[in-house]
């Protein structure tokens, strides 16, 4: 079981992954250490300084849209972040999540506000989210076969070094 | 539709006359399961070809060693391209290039150079991008490959990685949503307007999880080059794959190319859809998106007259030979000459092109116009090579995104359209209708 309380962090609709970190500031380093200064600097440019460690990223649609790069993923980790909630998100920024860790929580985020009280837990295939804040809990679509063992793993990275190759989830 | 009544709609048909209904993505991804799948299911897939970039593979070499790879499970079946940084503009640029250029030669992947084009435009070039395969890329634009008939979808590092030691990928099967093309192509009609209208009508996340699928009559209207335009803009539908039949125009673009087999791939009269959408091209216009969303588009005439001073013709999108011949043919019966204050900017999207439009003297009519004429790749489309945009300007591009910041300023606006209108607006300084450019000077 995963359990992660935190901060709410407000952003809107369709927030690209050129909005989370462009590629001019990847052009010299994709080194996430570095990179994270940069952080949604084109919708916010005082956000990185102000993330906290825990703080967690609340979106509306398509989140992470655009390009497939996954450094839009391992510079939110290295911001200290390790769960985007938001009502949909884009297909590869769910699965380099996914890959890398990070627990994409899919739900209604209308009534989230920058600032709440927020708790996401991940129990078996299970996931959830509550806003105290709010008095809310609401659950996301279960996170199924492989992809729950890789985010088990905390990452493909772990899961390939000890399984060397993908397989079906046992039953 | 939830997967239990998809599947209950599936069973209902397949037994009903002991028929299949799949559709083309169901097809694919169960050749590469090895196992019947059905949209919802997650399947383990063999790959065919894998594509990394000078963007997306330094890091995927990262993954590739903490994931304690040692070799690629077939060195011919994955390609690295350097298409994004092209020439690199720094000395820490030049070094990802030299470290992707000693990964590749020591693991013997193919290596595709700067100057060489963009991944999976030089996949299709060199007849690896076959009917009925399934390619990953680590570039959220593979999907054009798609036009062969394939199913090609864009992926992250990580996945690249792992592809490259096991071979395999995990895949949620996608829902397709039918796309039907009828009537008849009107002059002046580019599958870029196609595109647009339907990152319109489905929008910037109505293809989320989902695969697009081409049907209709209008099909036989658009060379395979065209088709990996609309294919290409999937990408701002977030579409996870955009596949075409295989026809006449499928055949032609292989013959001399191929390099395997081909396993052309039906979709079945029974196969269930997510959704199904018509476009009738009879009705259609040409068409502009508006800063800053690919999503935000109007009919060319509702943005006729804004001022452009700068115009990019190349990319994924626009940067092949037909592009180019288009965006001339405009932009002469135009004037001929740029409107003063405008900056051309050309990029073809491959050697092959660069070398088909300097042979037929279209590249030497673009520098006596005074284009800037840039590295074949991905140019000045994400700001890390070409040409940067200043404050306050108006870029008209044949690409397909035109997120704030993504030409690498912030304050510059972003409209795309198809190369005849950028080749027309190029010539009378404003954004122009290209059925309409004498009229419009």
């Amino acid at each position: 079981m995963i359990r992660l309380e935190g901060r709410a962090r407000r952003f809107g609709d369709n927030v690209n992954t050129d909005y989370i970190i462009t590629s001019a500031r990847k052009r010299d380093t994709i080194d996430e250490q570095v990179l994270k200064q940069w952080l949604l600097e084109t919708l916010d440019p005082a956000f990185a300084a102000s993330v906290r460690e825990e703080d967690m990223i609340v979106a509306g649609e398509n989140f992470g849209c655009g390009s497939a790069m996954e450094v839009a993923v391992t510079v939110i980790l290295a911001a200290g972040i390790k769960a985007v909630i938001a009502q949909s998100f884009s297909r590869t920024f769910y699965r380099n999540a996914i890959n890398n860790g990070l627990i994409p929580v899919q739900c209604d985020t209308n009534r989230f506000e920058e600032g709440d009280r927020l708790s996401v837990q991940l129990d078996g295939a299970e996931l959830s989210v509550a806003n105290y804040t709010k008095e809310l809990t609401l659950s996301g679509p279960p996170i199924a076969g492989v992809m729950l063992d890789i985010l088990e793993h905390g990452g493909l990275v772990r899961f390939i070094r000890e399984h060397r190759r993908l397989m079906p989830r046992e039953q | 539709m939830d997967i239990a009544e998809r599947k209950r709609c599936v069973d209902i048909a397949e037994r009903a006359g002991n028929v299949s209904a799949r559709t083309i993505s169901e097809k694919i991804l169960s050749a590469k399961a090895g196992r019947e799948v059905h949209a919802g299911e997650i399947a383990i897939c063999t790959v065919d070809r894998v594509l990394g970039t000078d963007a997306s593979g330094p890091m995927a070499i990262d993954y590739f060693e903490k994931m304690g790879g040692e070799r690629l499970f077939d060195p011919s079946r994955v390609l690295f391209a350097f298409d994004h940084y092209a020439p690199p503009a720094s000395a820490k640029t030049a070094a990802f290039h030299d470290r992707l250029r000693a990964f590749a030669t020591r693991h013997g992947a193919e290596l595709c150079d700067v100057g060489e084009g963009i991944s999976f435009q030089l996949l299709a070039e060199r007849g690896g991008a076959l009917p009925g395969s399934l390619v990953i890329g680590a570039d959220s634009h593979t999907a054009t490959a798609g036009a062969l008939n394939l199913f090609a979808t864009g992926v992250g590092s990580s996945d690249l990685a792992a592809a490259m030691i096991t071979g395999q990928v995990w895949i949620r099967v996608p829902e397709s949503i039918k796309i039907t093309l009828t009537g008849t192509r009107t002059a002046f009609l580019s599958p870029k307007d196609v595109g647009l209208a339907l990152v319109n009508a489905i929008g910037p996340a109505g293809a989320n999880y989902k695969a697009l699928e081409f049907h209709g009559s209008a099909l036989g209207a658009f060379t395979l080059e065209e088709r990996m335009v609309i294919c290409n803009l999937g990408a701002e539908m977030d579409a996870k794959a955009s596949i075409f039949p295989s026809d006449n125009a499928t055949n032609a673009y292989l013959t001399g190319r191929k390099v395997g087999l081909a396993s052309p791939v039906t979709a079945d009269i029974y196969a269930v859809y997510a959704r199904e959408v018509t476009l009738d091209l009879s009705r259609l216009s040409p068409r502009v998106a508006l800063p800053h969303a690919p999503d935000n588009v109007v009919p060319i005439e509702q943005a006729a007259g804004t001022p452009v001073h700068m115009v990019f013709l190349g990319t994924c999108t626009g940067g092949r030979v037909r592009d180019f011949h288009e965006a001339l043919a405009a932009l002469d019966r135009a004037g001929g000459q740029l409107a003063p204050g405008v900056q051309l900017v050309v990029t073809p999207a491959s050697r092959e092109v660069a070398d088909a439009i300097r042979d037929d003297g279209t590249l030497a009519r673009f520098e006596a116009l005074g284009a800037t004429v840039t590295t074949v790749g991905c140019g000045a489309c994400c700001g890390t090579s070409g040409v940067i945009p200043g404050d306050g300007m108006n870029v008209l591009s044949t690409a397909n995104r035109n997120f704030k910041a993504r030409m690498g300023n912030a304050n510059a606006s972003i409209y795309l359209a198809s190369p005849a209108a950028c080749g027309a607006s190029a010539a009378t300084g404003k954004i122009t209708d290209p059925r309409a450019e004498r009229a419009a000077r």
